[in-house]
């Protein structure tokens, strides 16, 4: 059993990462706007099918629906941000649930209508395919090749968040949104440039998920749970927490759907639950 | 005379901030005591430390002689000690009579009786209606609080607390908001009330605290500057310096 | 004492409509004698939307989660009577219970924690007993759903008719009853501190008030009444499925809740006859139509209520029917 222990682990690495990648952008936004937006899911989703239909219908190769993937989820998370979102931040939560179920109804409602409620077919290109023996273990290379998307990705969104102005405006904002806009800092665009980010991140997650998740009309309600699970165990608002819950839950469940099968998913709910009342505040803000 | 409410090197800070330095301080049984200060002095926050609403990160607290440092709020309320909120903390949903007969209700420990109607409780109301009839909220007694103007709001704040009946009415600047004519009329109903409830309140409106109170308290940058009556205050050249001399408040 | 005598205090007298509101519901066995069964179903839900208004609309708990307390009593009902326990009202005795128990054991992690934990926890707790529900496909019958139940006759002298008859009857008597207690509840001084902890919670303790313990007692309440209802689909349809236990039945039940409008006790007995009433229609025409336009309306409801749904629909609500809608 311990054998396949290295393989296992890696797959949840990979899963893990996905995870980190579609929910990092939820994660910021709840920390910064206190907004419970249950649509996030929605332009995971997005970014799937806009790189399914490059792929099949425009016959644009994997790699390069990637950053379309990305750009169309972001156009659509700034149209709405600034349309819709805007509005509610001072909304009570359950306003906010019932917004963002209502977008998400209609998001899933709407893919239904265009493409159907099957599984979107996924081809991936061959050099993708297969596997690599790296120091005895074999690791998938398309878990390899997301892993080190990710791992890029997370090095540049660390690099953008200490190291740019914008960075520094993003952080006085999380921590306090009004004594920024009292130091003069345009927090409006911070979020809007925020939420346009975070849902093509999510965009292009989602288009990356198609061969290990799937990818049907339900996709934003499938994977909600986990995208809020990471974000409320790492601590909104909190890169390294968002990561470190992304890659605990991976690992978990992966680790649970291969050694305990019976259990399921079951294992991931359990441990949020542990989690919770370990952490109320999330893994950022430590033990009680 | 004897302390009803003392701290002990009381210290809380938030990061850097230091917001209460080692306060040891003393209330008085029947005391109408002032706790001024200029902004960010530290003042809310010792009014929470006493409380509970924050716990402290050194000191001690002392109610009647015993240790209530890390008492729960709603504990150190069955005890006698209530307070009011700097910004309006009440119920936008409910009534001016019904947010008094709440704060009477919990006091009484009626508040987990779930079958008897609120209308049926005839003494907890003829209670309430005392009290709004006080602070002269007859007229709004059966207003939702969120309809409420602002100044009557900070009446109902102070209503809402006295229903409690404390023994000891800790009141973050009670007559904020309120148009001056009419807070000499609040200040009237505390002045009015019995001397087995100790008043310890914070205010910037110097002439009410001059007016009111018996004894000072100056906090400045979170320490204590100096304690004495009305008049060894005010002519107290420090005051006067770090704070009176600013231009004045009020 | 003047000024005093127009002042409302929640109290126990009954406002004419609502007289006649249950009168209505009474009568309809005689009137729609062929729409039993959806009006079951209606009243079923309604008793499970009551339980989500304790503590939505009275305490402010935001829950998507709350099939888990239903799916609980589903299944203790259901089991019971499918391994030879069939009796009716000792089994929807036993699904109270269980549902007071699940909410009881999890009320712990929900009060605490701001509102998106209690969001999460509340969510997680549900698709953690779908799981459990769907992996133990032995016990439950997983995806096929729990079914060969033997439900005896209700007081041991009504059989469950296929019109549907005793069913009604059966589900009215209960969300009546229950109905009772939940309006004793909300107008009393419990209910009046519930009201409290849901607008300013911050001020409960500096009356003295066990916010937290308030809180776990509504939610178990609120818990075993879900339970109850859940039996009684059980009972009446001697089905259990496992989406008695899924999210869609949980946000259905939020949806449905905050249309008729939360904190009154009838809106959620009014949002469910809408909304049922409505998918009946429109989802057998095209599921997805149904889908993308209850979205809609969410969202529609979200932007033209100013202020909050609940605020809004209750501020109308009151404008029509007068205070004594508390």
């Amino acid at each position: 059993m311990f054998t396949s222990l290295p393989g296992v682990l890696f797959d949840g690495v990979a899963y893990g990462s996905l995870l980190f990648l579609m929910s990092i952008g939820l994660s910021v936004t709840m920390g910064l706007m206190r907004f419970i937006n249950l649509a996030h899911g929605a332009f995971a989703m997005l970014g799937g099918y806009v790189c399914v239909v490059g792929m099949a219908r425009l016959g644009v190769p994997f790699l390069a629906t990637l950053p379309l993937a990305f750009l169309a989820a972001a156009a659509a998370g700034a149209v709405l941000e600034r349309a819709l979102y805007r509005r509610l931040y001072r909304r009570g939560p359950l306003d906010q649930v019932l917004f963002s179920l209502g977008l998400t109804l209609m998001s899933v409602a709407g893919a239904t209508y265009v493409w159907g409620s099957g599984q979107q077919p996924m081809h991936l290109p061959g050099f993708l395919l297969g596997q690599v023996r790296v120091l005895g273990v074999d690791l998938g290379i398309y878990r390899l090749f997301l892993v080190a998307l990710v791992a890029t990705i997370t090095a540049a969104l660390v690099l953008l968040v200490r190291r740019t102005r914008f960075g520094a405006r993003l952080r006085a904002s999380v921590d306090d949104a009004q004594a920024s806009a009292g130091l003069g800092i345009d927090v409006t665009r911070v979020f809007s440039v925020t939420f346009a980010l975070g849902s093509g991140l999510a965009g292009l997650g989602g288009a990356l998920a198609i061969d290990v998740l799937g990818l049907d009309p339900t996709f934003p309600l499938k994977y909600l749970v986990y995208f809020l699970l990471v974000v409320v165990v790492g601590g909104a608002g909190s890169i390294a927490g968002t990561l470190a819950a992304s890659l605990l839950l991976g690992l978990f469940d992966v680790s649970g759907k291969y050694y305990v099968p019976a259990a399921g998913a079951f294992v991931i709910y359990a441990l949020m639950v542990v989690l919770l009342l370990l952490f109320p505040g999330g893994l950022r803000r430590g033990a009680r | 005379m004897s302390a009803v409410l003392r701290t002990e090197g009381l210290s809380r800070s938030w990061g850097a901030l230091q917001a209460v330095k080692e306060v040891s301080f003393a209330l008085q049984a029947g005391a109408r005591h002032a706790l001024i200060g200029p902004n960010g002095a530290g003042k809310t926050t010792l009014v929470n430390l006493l409380t509970g609403t924050v716990p402290p990160q050194a000191g001690n607290v002392f109610l009647d002689g015993d240790r209530i440092t890390h008492l729960p709020q709603h504990l150190r309320v069955k005890r006698g000690m209530t307070r009011t909120f700097q910004i309006t903390t009440l119920f936008p949903g409910l009534t001016v009579l019904e947010s008094v007969l709440l704060a009477i209700c919990e006091r009484k420990g009626l508040g987990a009786s779930w079958w008897r109607p609120v209308a049926r409780h005839a003494a907890e109301i003829d209670e309430a209606r005392r009290v709004v009839r006080d602070l002269q909220l007859e007229a709004e007694a059966d207003v939702p609080t969120r309809s409420l103007p602002y100044g009557k709001q900070r009446l109902l704040e102070i209503a809402v607390a006295l229903a409690s009946r404390p023994r000891v009415l800790l009141l973050d600047e009670p007559a904020a908001g309120i148009p001056v004519s009419e807070s000499a009329e609040v200040f009237g109903v505390l002045a009015s009330l019995p001397r087995d409830v100790t008043i310890l309140f914070i205010e910037h409106d110097m002439n009410l605290v001059f007016r009111f109170a018996e004894r000072i308290t100056v906090l400045v940058e979170g320490s204590i500057l100096v304690e004495g009556t009305p008049q060894e205050i005010a002519a107290d050249a420090r005051v006067r310096e770090v704070y009176l001399g600013e231009g004045g408040h009020g | 004492m003047s000024g005093f005598a127009a002042v409302r205090l929640p109290d126990a007298r009954w406002h004419p409509a609502e007289v006649a509101f249950w009168v209505a519901l009474a009568a309809a066995p005689f009137v729609f004698p062929g729409h039993l069964v959806l009006g079951s179903q209606v009243l079923i839900t309604g008793l499970f939307a009551l339980s989500l208004d304790l503590i939505l609309g009275y305490a402010g708990i935001v829950s998507l989660g709350h099939a888990a307390m239903f799916g609980a009593g589903a299944y203790t009902a259901g089991l019971l009577a499918r391994h030879g326990w069939g009796e009716p009202l000792s089994g929807l005795a036993a699904a109270a219970v269980a549902g007071a128990a699940i909410a009881w054991a999890t009320s712990f992690i929900a009060v605490r924690g701001g509102d998106l934990t209690r969001l999460m926890v509340t969510l997680g707790i549900g698709l953690m007993l779908y799981e459990a529900a769907n992996q133990a496909a032995r016990v439950t019958g997983g995806v096929d759903g729990l079914s060969d139940m033997a439900v005896r006759d209700l007081l041991g002298v009504f059989p469950f008719d296929l019109a549907g008859r005793t069913a009604y009857v059966y589900s009215f008597a209960v969300l009546f009853a229950v109905f009772l207690v939940c309006r004793r509840i909300v107008r009393s001084p419990f209910g009046l501190s519930l009201r409290g902890i849901r607008d300013g919670a911050r001020r409960m303790p500096a009356l003295g008030s066990p916010v937290r313990r308030r809180l776990i007692a509504i939610y178990s309440v609120s818990g075993a009444i879900a339970g109850i209802a859940g039996a009684l689909l059980a009972q009446t349809t001697q089905f259990v499925g496992l989406e008695v236990l899924g999210f869609a039945r949980s946000a259905d039940l939020l949806v449905m809740l905050v249309l008729g409008g939360a904190g009154w006790l009838y809106g959620g007995l009014i949002g469910a006859a809408l909304f049922m009433v409505a998918q009946n229609q429109l989802s057998s025409m095209n599921p997805v139509y149904w889908q993308f336009w209850l979205g809609l309306l969410l969202v529609a409801m979200v932007f033209v209520a100013r202020g909050g749904v609940v605020g809004a629909i209750g501020l109308a609500r009151e404008r029509i029917l007068g205070r004594a809608a508390r």
